[in-house]
C-alpha cells in the first residue's frame, strides 16, 4: 500500500472503527461535562481537533529526535505533557492577540484541553503503534474529528432529551453513559470496514 | 483524628470520585474488562494519588500561584513514571495490556482534582489520607465493575475459569458498550438505592 493510502486508512479508522471516545474511552470527562449544548460542543471540538493534530506532530518530533537518540524514553510522560501544556498556552496567547471573537469562542476551552486525556492518549498510542510522522498526523486529526462526531451527536441527543422524564438515579451522568453505550454499539457496525494495525 | 475519619467516609460514599463526581471515567471504563489489570491499575492510582497529594501539600507554601498547575502536573508525572518503570520491570505482560492507560493516570481528573481542591489548602498528613481514601473510593467501584464484566464477559475471574462450559460468554461485556452500560447501571443502583437526596445518615459503610 502506498504511503498516502496508509495515512488515509489510519485517518478513517481513527474516526470510525477506533473512535477515540467510544472504543478507547479517552476524553470522557469533558465529553460528559460539555455535551449539554451543540454550540459548546462545537467550540470545544474545534479546539480539540486543532490541538490534537499539532501536538501529535510535535510530540512525534520530540520523541524521535530528542528522546530516542538520548535514550531518555522513560521521560516521555513528562515531555509529552509539558509540550501539550506549553502548546496550549502559546495558542491561547496568539488567539488572544489575533482575534477577540475567536478568543471568546475558544478561549475558555483551551485550559480544559491540557487535562483532556484524549490529547495525551493520542501521543502515547502513536508511540506504542510506531507510526511514521505522516501517520501520526493523520491519526491525530482523525481522532480529533472522531471525538467531535461523538460529542456533537451526544449534544444533539441531550438537547432533545431536556424535556423527557428520566428515572431519578439516572439523571446526568447515568443516562449520558447509556447513550454513549448505544452509540458505541452503533459504531461497532463500522468494524471490518477497515482495521488499525 | 475524627476529621481524618470524616474525610475517609465522605470519599467512600457521598463524595465518591467515580459515581458522584464522575471523574476519572476513562480508566474506569478502559481497564475493567479483566480483574487482574484493574487491580494493578488501582494500586498504581493509589500510589500516585496519595503521594502526589502529600508532595503538593508539602510544597504548597513555596508554589507561585501562577505556575501551580504546571508544578502539580510535574509532581504527578514523576510518580507515574515510577509506577510505569516498576510495572515494566516486574510485570511486563500486564504492562503491555494496560498500554497507554498507565501514563494516562497523569490526566486522570481525580489526581489533579484532589491536588487542587484539597492538598493546596491542607497539611500533608491530612492530604495523604484524603488522597488514599479517594483512591480507595475509586478502587472499590472499579473492582466491583471488573468482577461483573470479567465474569459475564469471559466466564472467569482473575484469569481462572469460574463458570462451566455451559456458560455462553457475553462478548459485549468485555467490549466498549458493555463498559458504558455497566457503569451507568452501577451509578443508577447506587444513587437510586443508597443515596436518598438530603439523607441525614452519615457515611453508611
Amino acid at each position: 500500500m502506498s504511503e498516502f493510502a496508509t495515512v488515509m486508512s489510519v485517518l478513517f479508522a481513527a474516526i470510525f472503527t477506533n473512535n477515540i471516545l467510544l472504543t478507547n474511552y479517552l476524553g470522557m470527562c469533558s465529553f460528559l461535562g460539555a455535551s449539554r449544548e451543540v454550540k459548546t460542543a462545537l467550540g470545544l471540538g474545534a479546539a480539540v481537533v486543532f490541538v490534537l493534530t499539532c501536538t501529535s506532530a510535535l510530540n512525534w518530533l520530540c520523541y524521535h529526535y530528542i528522546l530516542v537518540p538520548l535514550d531518555l524514553v522513560y521521560l516521555r510522560f513528562i515531555v509529552f505533557i509539558v509540550v501539550i501544556a506549553a502548546f496550549v498556552q502559546v495558542v491561547e496567547m496568539i488567539i488572544e492577540r489575533l482575534s477577540e471573537r475567536l478568543y471568546n469562542a475558544l478561549g475558555i476551552f483551551l485550559p480544559l484541553i491540557t487535562v483532556n486525556c484524549a490529547i495525551l492518549g493520542v501521543s502515547l498510542f502513536m508511540v506504542i503503534r510506531e507510526y511514521t510522522l505522516a501517520e501520526a498526523l493523520g491519526y491525530g486529526f482523525g481522532s480529533g474529528v472522531g471525538w467531535v462526531v461523538a460529542i456533537l451527536a451526544m449534544a444533539g441527543i441531550r438537547e432533545k432529551m431536556v424535556r423527557s422524564k428520566i428515572p431519578r438515579g439516572l439523571e446526568g451522568a447515568g443516562i449520558t453513559l447509556i447513550i454513549a453505550g448505544i452509540m458505541a454499539l452503533a459504531f461497532m457496525g463500522f468494524n471490518g470496514m477497515m482495521t488499525l494495525n | 483524628m475524627s476529621k481524618a475519619r470524616q474525610i475517609f467516609a465522605n470519599n467512600m460514599t457521598r463524595e465518591n470520585p467515580v459515581f458522584i463526581q464522575v471523574l476519572g471515567i476513562c480508566s474506569t471504563l478502559a481497564v475493567t474488562n479483566s480483574l487482574k489489570n484493574t487491580f494493578v491499575m488501582c494500586v498504581g492510582l493509589l500510589f500516585t494519588l496519595s503521594l502526589s497529594n502529600f508532595t503538593v501539600s508539602l510544597l504548597r507554601r513555596w508554589m507561585p500561584t501562577r505556575i501551580r498547575m504546571m508544578v502539580e502536573v510535574l509532581v504527578i508525572a514523576s510518580y507515574v513514571i515510577v509506577v510505569d518503570i516498576t510495572l515494566k520491570a516486574f510485570y511486563p505482560d500486564i504492562w503491555r495490556q494496560l498500554g497507554p492507560y498507565v501514563g494516562l493516570i497523569i490526566t486522570n481528573c481525580i489526581v489533579m482534582g484532589r491536588a487542587e481542591a484539597f492538598a493546596l489548602t491542607n497539611p500533608p498528613g491530612l492530604s495523604f489520607i484524603d488522597g488514599l481514601s479517594a483512591g480507595v473510593g475509586y478502587s472499590y467501584v472499579l473492582l466491583v465493575i471488573a468482577v461483573f464484566r470479567e465474569l459475564l464477559g469471559s466466564g472467569s475471574l482473575w484469569g481462572f475459569r469460574i463458570l462451566g462450559d455451559w456458560w455462553e460468554d457475553w462478548a459485549i461485556m468485555v467490549m466498549a458498550p458493555g463498559a458504558f452500560f455497566m457503569l451507568a447501571l452501577f451509578i443508577w443502583i447506587v444513587k437510586g438505592l443508597f443515596l436518598k437526596p438530603e439523607a441525614k445518615k452519615e457515611g453508611a459503610s
